[in-house]
This record gives C-alpha cells, sequence and structure tokens, in this order.
C-alpha cells in the first residue's frame, strides 16, 4: 500500500545527495552553494541534511535557531528566506540546544533518517539535495534504501585533491556502483589557494587527485573549486556568496558545476 | 515522599539501563590509551595522531608507542605510515601490529582492499572496533594513541565502553561549524566520562610561501575562544603547511622526515 505518487516527495522533480568517502571536503559547502546557484537560476531547492552527528546545515543559512513546525502531512521544513525559494530540514533543528550532542547507535539513526525521508512535507521542488556524513555507514544505507522508490538523479561525490581524500573516495564510488546511485560526477574542492597579497597560487592539498579519479574510474569530472577565504566567511555569516561575490574565486567553478547539474537534470526530463 | 520515590526511581533505572552494557576492560600489555577525537570530519585527526606518536617515541626513545586507526570506514593511517598489507597471526591467533618508524599500528586498512568500502551497519562495526583492540598482539606498549573517525556514534561509543581511557584530544579547525562539532565532540566524551584533555587548533593560518602574507584560510581564534567557553587547555596550534600534507601523502610524516619545519 506504498504509493511514491501520493508520498511527501511526490512533488519532487530531482533528488541529489552529495556524497563523500572522506569528513572535512566540503560536502555541506557544496550543498548549500549548489542550492543557492540553483535558486538564482529559479528553482525551488530543498536541502535534507543526514548528517546526525555533527549537522551543518543550519548554521551555513544562519537559521540555526529556528524550530520545525508539524502540519498534517507531517514536518514543515524551515524556509531560508521569506520567498520560500530554499528550505531545509535538518537534526540542527530539533536539538534543545546547539550544542547537544546526537550519540546514537545505528539503529536509532535509521528510525530518523526514514522519517526526515518520509516525513517532511516538501511541497513542490526543482531539487532536493541530500547532504550526508563522511563515510558509508547507517546513515548512507538508510538514506539510499529510503531513497530508492523515488529514483533519485544521481550523486555528486566530492574531495579535496590529496591522497588520503581521494583514497576514501575511490570507496565511496564502488558504494554507489554497489547500490545502484549513479554518479554525477566528482567535484574537487579545496584545489590551491590563491594569496589574496600576492596571486602565488599553492596547492596546500595538492591538486589534480580528483580529476584522476574522475578519469580513472570513468565518471565525469565537474570541476575544481579553489580555496576561498570569501566562501568561508560567508559561511560562517550564512550570508550568500553566490549573490554577494560573483567575483571571488571560488564563483565560477561553483556556477558550472551548478549549469552542468541542471543540464543533466533537463537531459534525464526529456 | 515523593523524592525519595524519585530517587528510587532514578537508581532503578540506572541499574536497568547499564545491564547489558560490556564491561570496561584494560587492553593487556598497555598502559595509557589517549584518543585523538573531533566530532568533524577532515580536520587532521589522522594527520595529527600520527604526528603525535611519532613526537611521542621521538622525546622519549624508551617508551614503546602504537597506533590504532578507529576509522573503519575511512581509514588513513596506512597510507600515512607507508604501511601496506595483511597482518601476520601469531602462534596465540593474535593479529600482529605493522610497525613503521618505530611506532605499532593497526587500522582497518590492513585488512580490507585498497578500493573496497565498508558498507557496514552499527552492529558489525562494534565487532570491528572489539577485533582491533582486543584480537592485537601490542606487547607492551606505554601509550596506545587512538585515531577515531569523525562523528559522535557507534565507534566513540564502543571504544569508550570498552577500554579506559587516560584522556582524548579534541582537534578543531577554527570555522564555526568546526567548533558546533568539537563541542558535540567534548559533550560526548563527557556523557561517557572520559575525561578530555583539551583542544588542538587545526589549520590555524597560512603564509604564502612567496610573499610571506599570512591568511586565515579557516577562521581565526575559534578554538582558543571554544577552549576558554568549556574551560578547556589549548594543546596546540599547528598552522596549514605545505609539508604536512606533502609529507602525509608520501608517507613519511612531517615529524619524522623535516623535524625542523615550522609545524
Amino acid at each position: 500500500s506504498f504509493l511514491p505518487e501520493r508520498s511527501n516527495l511526490a512533488g519532487v522533480r530531482h533528488i541529489l545527495l552529495v556524497l563523500s568517502g572522506k569528513g572535512g571536503v566540503g560536502k555541506s559547502t557544496i550543498s548549500t552553494q549548489l542550492a543557492l546557484s540553483l535558486r538564482h537560476s529559479g528553482k525551488k531547492v530543498g536541502i535534507l541534511d543526514v548528517d546526525l552527528c555533527g549537522p551543518s546545515i543550519p548554521r551555513m543559512f544562519r537559521v540555526q535557531d529556528s524550530a520545525v513546525h508539524q502540519c498534517d502531512s507531517g514536518w514543515v521544513p524551515v524556509f531560508v528566506d521569506p520567498d520560500k525559494s530554499i528550505s531545509l530540514m535538518s537534526i540542527g533543528f530539533l536539538l534543545e540546544k546547539p550544542d547537544d550532542a546526537v550519540v546514537w547507535r545505528g539503529p536509532k539513526k535509521n528510525a530518523l533518517i526514514k522519517q526526515f525521508v518520509a516525513d517532511v512535507a516538501w511541497g513542490d521542488l526543482d531539487f532536493l539535495i541530500v547532504d550526508t556524513p563522511p563515510g558509508t555507514s547507517d546513515e548512507h544505507i538508510s538514506t539510499v534504501e529510503a531513497l530508492r522508490p523515488y529514483k533519485p538523479l544521481g550523486s555528486i561525490l566530492v574531495t579535496t585533491p590529496q591522497a588520503v581524500a581521494v583514497g576514501d573516495v575511490r570507496r565511496e564510488l564502488t558504494f554507489c556502483k554497489k547500490t545502484g546511485l549513479r554518479v554525477l560526477g566528482i567535484v574537487e574542492n579545496m584545489s590551491g589557494f590563491v594569496c589574496p597579497h600576492c596571486s602565488e597560487c599553492t596547492n596546500i592539498f595538492s591538486k589534480g587527485g580528483g580529476e584522476e579519479l574522475a578519469k580513472h574510474a570513468g565518471v565525469p569530472f565537474l570541476g575544481c573549486v579553489p580555496l576561498d577565504p570569501q566562501l568561508s566567511q560567508s559561511l560562517e555569516e550564512g550570508r550568500d556568496f553566490i549573490q554577494e561575490f560573483p567575483k571571488s574565486s571560488a564563483f565560477p567553478a561553483l556556477a558550472l558545476i551548478a549549469q552542468q547539474i541542471l543540464d543533466g537534470a533537463s537531459q534525464r526530463s526529456s | 515522599s515523593s523524592s525519595s520515590r524519585d530517587d528510587s526511581l532514578r537508581d532503578k533505572r540506572a541499574q536497568i539501563l547499564s545491564r547489558g552494557l560490556p564491561k570496561q576492560k584494560p587492553i593487556e600489555g598497555v598502559k595509557q590509551v589517549v584518543v585523538l577525537a573531533s566530532g568533524k570530519g577532515g580536520v587532521g585527526k589522522s594527520t595529527t595522531a600520527v604526528n603525535v606518536a611519532l613526537a611521542l617515541a621521538a622525546n622519549d626513545s624508551t617508551k614503546e608507542v602504537g597506533l590504532l586507526d578507529a576509522d573503519i570506514y575511512g581509514p588513513s593511517i596506512p597510507k600515512m605510515m607507508n604501511l601496506k598489507g595483511n597482518p601476520e597471526l601469531t602462534p596465540k591467533n593474535l593479529m600482529r601490529p605493522l610497525k613503521n618508524y618505530g611506532i605499532a599500528c593497526m587500522s582497518m586498512g590492513f585488512l580490507i582492499e585498497e578500493t573496497a568500502p565498508v558498507v557496514w551497519r552499527g552492529l558489525m562495526v562494534m565487532s570491528a572496533v572489539e577485533k582491533l583492540l582486543r584480537q592485537v598482539d601490542w606487547g607492551q606498549l606505554d601509550y596506545l594513541v587512538i585515531d577515531m573517525p569523525p562523528g559522535t556514534g557507534d565507534v566513540q561509543l564502543s571504544v569508550s565502553q570498552n577500554i579506559p581511557i587516560a584522556g582524548a584530544v579534541i582537534i578543531s579547525t577554527p570555522q564555526d561549524v568546526a567548533l558546533l562539532d568539537a563541542c558535540k565532540g567534548a559533550e560526548m566524551f563527557r556523557k561517557v566520562h572520559v575525561p578530555v584533555l583539551g583542544l588542538i587548533q587545526n589549520m590555524s593560518v597560512f603564509q604564502c610561501p612567496k610573499c610571506k602574507h599570512e591568511t586565515h584560510i579557516f577562521g581565526a581564534d575559534g578554538v582558543r575562544d571554544l577552549a576558554k567557553t568549556l574551560g578547556l587547555d589549548i594543546l596546540g596550534d599547528i598552522p596549514l603547511h605545505l609539508n604536512i600534507r606533502e609529507t602525509c601523502d608520501s608517507g613519511q610524516p612531517v615529524v619524522i622526515s623535516q623535524p625542523q619545519s615550522d609545524a
């Protein structure tokens, strides 16, 4: 008696997951910037944050103090602005205090993720971006299983260029293959830092690892995003980097990633 | 009286909840266990764990140090310590740790193929952690440094419930989202009664090699402020330095290969 057409995700046109084997490579950052870019292209976007231990999404939009309300169909997502063009759901909104730690074992996490997938009243969305924690554990297995009936568009894998990160992301690629999740492409984040003073580019975290991995694995390479202190600061302050800093070094790469996602989505629709 | 009823209810509840929890048992031969955790991913736990283990050994050559990589899903220690291969088994069927630079190491990375993901639910992870702790022939160690995975879940709980931990060190980068998770990490250790020795601020500042201009790429001083709020010591402040990443990628940690550098 389960009908995907009548569920809370019925009005969502495309679902994409942002994954990485490695922690701290910028999944939440890329998820946020992708959402902002898509909004600027006139799309309605939702972000589902299934990182239960380290929910970063609410902070990145400066709505960490918002509360979640109930309606007939379930939880109402938190809107980032009066336009209601970006909506969010995260465990961060359900905690009594932002510092509260969620120290749960697998089964409890699985139960909440099932609820997050089935019981959030997203309404009509062009894109639902699912931001995940690092690894290939309970959260990932449960999320992919719960989303399977809704046929996600695919996954974006984020890595930093260095060997230890690429190694973990290679594992994540295998995870996608095993679970039948299409890989839309790899993003190489924190790829190079341009000194604001002298414009010398230093590859703090190396360079090219992500691009090589994409070539080796036969998946699209979506681009290199450089380390950009203005981006870090925008995230701290919950600002719209895409709107306010179009001349900043990370902007072109982020815009290109969004464009490729839009192209991929419209190809699939037609 | 209702307050004594509340007390006895609370005691009864604590009794019931503590039944079925594993008893904490020290690992044979290991004197002190220090865990490096963060809550947040990618702040440099493994990098710091490797270099701390090496520094402990370098500071006092009479001490035996071991390094356990408890990150089941993303084991980084093998690459950083330039170690590969399946561990041998001793006659007692314990796994022999792989050694490099004088440090005995064990990691999930030695037990699986490099490209194989570990797609396991929590229960299997618990038993894997148990094996990595107890079914390894550690020998006599003065210090066992445990590199934890990101998060506050199964692995952290399993390790802290299984063995007595001398102390936990929490690493963070300066940005808000990392600090938020570091706070949760500290809270988690409080819940499981593990003392937190202090915080380490990593990736604090980057100095351009060409013009020496300093940029705080990830923000500044966030960890200092958090340490003050939580009443913890800052154990160290590590800058972003090209050598650290280069040496880790090549399996020659900076403490060994470039002891003179800023890091």
